[in-house]
């Protein structure tokens, strides 16, 4: 059994990383600290997985999401998708595996993979929107977040989403506060066949190991760590056991990359996108000037409650 | 569970059969993912579905619902044919070489005695030979053809592999898989476990479904060892509880039997619970029933239960049927026949069979009270809820009392697990509003009962009135006290039997177990099997000390475990003749040459020589029985029987309609579909999802999220012959109701051929209604048939038929 996580303190804990311990930082140019702190890591292990969805149920808990009640449309997973109030979602795939001429029903929680090279981070414009810890836990930074939905294309894992009443964009934290006192993510803590384990990066890869092996000794000749080298591996891994193909377990990416236009946006094209935002702003300023100050109308005021209460 | 959850880690072989452990019971699944992780144990999942627990299996086997019995007689018969079995286990600690009865036999599906007008036996010749000295006859050799051991095997011989397919629509290949997998457990260093839920118990012969795999684990030896035993997983965190205090209208607390009307007199109760040995120097733990009874009776009335009044047996109902079970209970408020109805933590509109009849019985009563946490359905059932309750307010005059109790977060007391752990728990809030603990509700109950008695007299006012009543707080009892109560205590002072001048416990003194209980009246103790759990040395339920020497996983010192705070059941088993460990890496207790002793409280008497007494200490013969004598109303064996609703006739006894012993109320066989009936072609089974508990986290917004709506099941196949869409709208409806719902289509759900007949089943998980946060829904109950099993009246909920057909979405 991996050792349990530790209960909670009952004094209050000073925070063992934080702003100090930054190594990216959106938009933003950080010197990073001299120590970078142990890595860490969450493991999914798909193999000990029996889909309960506590680990969904938990993170919507600790982080106070009440997603809507929504409907069943035909599977297992519930909600339909991840949203920006479901930082986590079980995926259900049903699979005959042709080799064997088996049924399996392949269970995959699915939420940030936290990137070593994060693509949403690198896609942001905004100044510290986006940052990354020097533990590898990617955390989004509401207050500076501007909602334009950049982060969204640049994750190769289609995660975070933009919420229509607050445009801030949401995904998992890796529970970055819980981390931050000595304890693991709210998910790990509720797995009950300990699926989700957390630790050191450098610990969970041993971990693994022997779960791989066991799979292997199970007839899974192709059981594998997922930890993708196209984005510098990542701080959530699986345990797959049919790593050589990732896809099966709804859409995993095999080979996931930052899209090259992120390249381009933060590279070259960055000038000139800044020159294009400033211009936008003249442009907005001289609309100003012309037009004299916005004011709702009451279809307006009316069209944006409905919004709100439509939404959860 | 003979066993413990702790204990699961130690087996080789989990077999998940008549449950779906990891969908129901996750959090003690964490036990089984442990010994596959760190034993390399094997897990195997036979069920209709390829659920979550055989998402996670080594290997998988369909199963059409309600034949398990052919399926584990197959099971038995390859053992018996390929020479796995535990042989001197079976020798020594199973009934395999008794002799039974001349006149015993079997033919046409049926025992010998069937009264076909009665639907019941004549037990008589279901006995074994008995020799001049009054004990049963045995053969060690096991040559005599009329030994247990051949009669049994003769009986399974017709369970073939090829018969298995034939019934279970188990492909042979895959039986056989599993077969040869259970099998190699006869081996004394191999475990199995056998992990069953409601998936055994919720058919017409559901405790013969679980009799069968507890024959088959004796065989192999795996029963009283680590990793081994016979694990009824529960389905709510006290269901064990219940039971073990008698919470059934058959039973008072600790097993023993409410009198029946042909027990008038104490004498005539206690003439038929001799329980004398059937082999010599055999413990018969039984022989002590009167020193249980009466100190329950002394518990329950003090100082009005006498000698002289045979400790007021009087006092006691006397059932003049088998038992007033909920079946029963509806049929009789269907009929009319009942005026009202008090319910505690029960929504029976949701959990018992045929709502329409339920909800008809329900608006015959004259009052309905309702104690519960909750807003249920069956507070409700008199509102008009559309198709999902189509109730005629106007037309119903039954006066209804909700009374708000606290749950179980809410106030302190023990809650009994599946692995028979009294755990101690205490309050984590304070009830919302004006909602009380249901000891304070009773207590006021009481009062106010035993108040009018006083005054008005009536029958037989005694029993109400002359109940002991000894708490502080007459007005709230605490939990502490009544678990004081449970345990038993010292009504005058206690002496060593064999030093009349040395006392061993002064009077009003907490027993220290159920060894300590008179027949005398000295003694008083509400449930003889928790006797220990509070003794003098404290609250043993709460002890919260998770040491576990040498890593065996029996956890002795946290909570307290039933009986004798003993982990495993039969536990001497785990050693052979000598009293060695079959297994040295399994020990549990071994003989020192002069007493039992090791990690375990052994079931045995400690200066029992092994080679002497049996293990199955509470039985007469000190053996378990392959051959159950008179206990069971369908034999001494189990049958492969049909459910009553079926799609193919019984292939060993095509005459006989579902479990032949079964009680069945005169207007219900009318509402069930004939075999093979065209007008409802579907085998439909009924079960829990993860993200729900019962009717209850339909109130919870997060489960309900997780969960929203009702939904079937059905394969690809049949989803492509009716027209069905993923997604999209069914109609599902049975002999007694319709119901609509989304239609999940599935990989995991294949048709079977039994009989040379295709078979589709029909998926339905039971959570929804019309009240709560998820969206209305049909339960299942509104299809399900009002039948139970015939030992126990557990309602058959997983096996019926129904047909189906795609619809439009509903409008509204």
């Amino acid at each position: 059994m991996f050792p349990p996580l530790p209960n909670p303190p009952t004094q209050t804990t000073a925070p063992k990383f934080g702003p100090a311990d930054l190594m990216r930082r959106s938009a933003s140019t950080v010197t990073p600290p001299a120590q970078r702190q142990t890595e860490v890591a969450k493991l999914i292990d798909i193999s000990k997985c029996i889909g309960c969805k506590a680990c969904q149920v938990a993170c919507n808990e600790w982080n106070e999401l009440t997603p809507p009640i929504g409907d069943n449309f035909g599977v297992y997973q519930n909600p339909s998708d991840l949203l920006p109030d479901q930082w986590t979602l079980m995926r259900f795939t049903e699979w005959d595996n042709p080799q064997t001429g088996n049924l399996e029903w392949l269970i995959r929680k699915d939420g940030c993979m936290h990137c070593e090279d994060p693509g949403c981070l690198k896609a942001c414009p905004a100044p510290g929107a986006i940052v990354q810890y020097t533990n590898g836990i990617v955390d989004f930074i509401s207050e500076n977040c501007i909602g334009c939905g950049y982060c969204v294309k640049g994750c190769p894992f289609n995660i975070p989403r933009i919420s229509k009443t607050t445009h801030k964009a949401k995904k998992c934290t890796l529970c970055s506060d819980r981390v931050a006192v000595g304890q693991g993510p709210a998910c790990a803590k509720a797995c009950p066949t300990q699926a989700i384990v957390f630790g050191t990066k450098d610990d969970m890869k041993k971990w693994a190991s022997g779960r791989v092996d066991d799979l292997k000794s199970r007839g899974f000749a192709n059981a594998g760590l997922y930890d993708p080298a196209g984005v510098g591996g990542t701080h959530v891994m699986y345990v797959l056991p049919h790593a050589d193909q990732p896809q099966l377990y709804a859409n995993l990416p095999a080979d996931p990359k930052i899209d090259p236009l992120v390249g381009v946006w933060k590279g070259k094209g960055k000038v000139a996108g800044l020159g294009a935002m400033a211009l936008a702003v003249l442009a907005g300023v001289l609309h100003y000037l012309k037009n004299g100050p916005e004011v709702a109308t009451e279809e307006d005021e009316r069209k944006a409650k409905s919004l709100v209460d439509g939404a959860v | 569970m003979t066993n413990a959850w702790t204990d699961i880690k130690n087996t080789d072989l989990v077999v998940i059969m008549g449950g779906n452990a990891a969908e129901a019971h996750p959090c003690g699944f964490k036990w089984v993912t442990e010994a596959k992780a760190t034993r390399g144990a094997k897990l195997v999942v036979v069920d209709p579905r390829f659920t979550r627990s055989a998402a996670v299996a080594d290997y998988y086997a369909p199963i059409r619902q309600g034949t398990d019995i052919a399926f584990l007689f197959g099971v038995i018969n390859y053992c018996m044919q390929n020479n796995k079995v535990q042989w001197e286990y079976l020798k020594s600690f199973t009934n395999a070489a008794f002799l039974v009865n001349d006149g015993f036999g079997w033919a046409d599906g049926l025992f010998t005695g069937y009264d076909e007008t009665k639907r019941d036996y004549d037990r008589s010749t279901w006995s074994y030979q008995i020799g001049p000295d009054g004990y049963a006859l045995v053969d060690e050799t096991l040559q005599n053809p009329r030994c247990v051991w051949n009669l049994l095997k003769e009986h399974v011989a017709k369970y073939t592999p090829e018969m298995v397919e034939r019934i279970c629509g188990t492909p042979k290949d895959k039986f056989l898989k599993i077969a040869a997998m259970i099998a190699e457990t006869s081996s004394p260093t191999k475990a199995m476990t056998s992990m069953y839920a409601l998936g055994w118990t919720q058919h017409s012969k559901g405790s013969q479904n679980i009799r069968t795999m507890a024959m088959l684990q004796l065989i192999l030896g795996n029963i009283g060892i680590r990793g081994g035993g016979m694990n009824a997983l529960r389905g709510h965190s006290n269901i064990q509880g219940l039971t073990d205090l008698g919470l059934m209208s058959n039973l008072i607390p600790g097993y023993l039997n409410i009198p029946k009307e042909t027990e008038a007199t104490f004498d005539a109760y206690m003439s038929t619970r001799a329980y004398k040995p059937l082999r010599p120097n055999q413990i018969s733990y039984w022989q002590n029933y009167k020193k249980f009874f009466v100190s329950f009776m002394k518990s329950m009335w003090g100082d009005a239960a006498t000698a002289e009044n045979n400790w007021a047996y009087d006092y006691l109902p006397k059932l003049d049927v088998p038992d007033y079970d909920v079946l029963r209970a509806f049929d009789m408020a269907f009929n009319g026949k009942m005026n009202g109805y008090v319910m505690q933590g029960f929504n029976p509109l949701q959990a018992f069979p045929n709502k329409a009849k339920l909800a008809a019985g329900l608006s015959k009563l004259k009052f309905l009270v309702v104690i519960d946490p909750l807003e249920t359905e069956t507070a409700r059932f008199w509102e008009n809820h559309g198709p999902h309750n189509p109730a005629d307010t106007k037309a119903i005059q039954t006066e209804v009392i909700q009374l708000p109790s606290t749950c179980f977060a809410e106030d302190e007391g023990s809650l009994v697990n599946s692995g028979r752990w009294l755990q101690w728990h205490w309050a984590a809030a304070a009830p919302p509003g004006k909602a009380m603990s249901d000891i304070w509700i009773m207590a006021q109950l009481h009062k106010r009962l035993k108040a009018l008695y006083e005054k008005e007299g009536g029958a037989l006012p005694d029993p109400i009135v002359k109940l002991k009543w000894p708490y502080a707080n007459p007005d709230d009892p605490t939990p502490d006290e009544i678990a004081r109560e449970m345990n038993g205590y010292t009504l005058s002072a206690q002496y060593d039997p064999k030093d009349a001048t040395k006392m061993t416990l002064d009077k009003g003194k907490q027993l220290p177990g159920f060894a300590a209980l008179k027949d005398d009246g000295s003694t008083a103790c509400f449930c003889w099997i928790y006797s220990g759990c509070y003794t003098e040395a404290g609250n043993m339920m709460a002890r919260r000390d998770n040491t576990d020497k040498d890593n065996v996983g029996l956890f002795p010192n946290w909570s307290y475990s039933w009986p004798a705070n003993r982990r495993i059941l039969y536990n001497r088993a785990s050693a052979d003749l000598n009293g060695k460990s079959w297994d040295a890496s399994r020990k549990l207790i071994e003989w020192d040459g002069a007493k039992w002793s090791g990690y375990d409280v052994p079931d045995m008497l400690p200066t029992a020589k092994p080679q002497d007494v049996g293990p199955f200490i509470m039985n007469a013969e000190g053996t378990s029985r392959l051959f159950t004598l008179g206990m069971m109303r369908e034999g001494p064996f189990p049958s492969h029987y049909e459910p009553f609703e079926s799609p193919v006739a019984n292939v060993i006894a095509p005459k006989i309609r579902g479990n032949p012993v079964a009680r069945v109320f005169p207007n219900d066989l009318a509402q069930m579909a004939n075999t093979g009936d065209a007008e409802y072609p579907y085998a439909a089974t009924t079960y829990r999802l993860t993200e729900h508990f019962h009717y209850w986290t339909k109130n919870v917004y997060q489960n309900a999220v997780a969960q929203p709506e009702f939904f079937v099941e059905i394969s690809e196949q049949l989803a492509k012959e009716k027209g069905v869409q993923h997604g999209g709208w069914v109609r599902v409806w049975s002999k007694r109701g319709s119901v609509n719902a989304k239609a999940v289509v599935t990989k995991r759900i294949k048709p079977l051929v039994c009989d040379g007949k295709a078979i589709h089943v029909v998926g339905i998980p039971i959570h929804w209604g019309f009240v709560g946060l998820t969206k209305p829904g049909y339960p299942a109950n509104t299809l399900t048939p009002f039948v139970g099993d015939a030992n126990t009246q557990t309602p058959e909920f997983k096996a019926f038929l129904v047909n189906i057909e795609a619809i439009a979405a509903p409008t509204a």
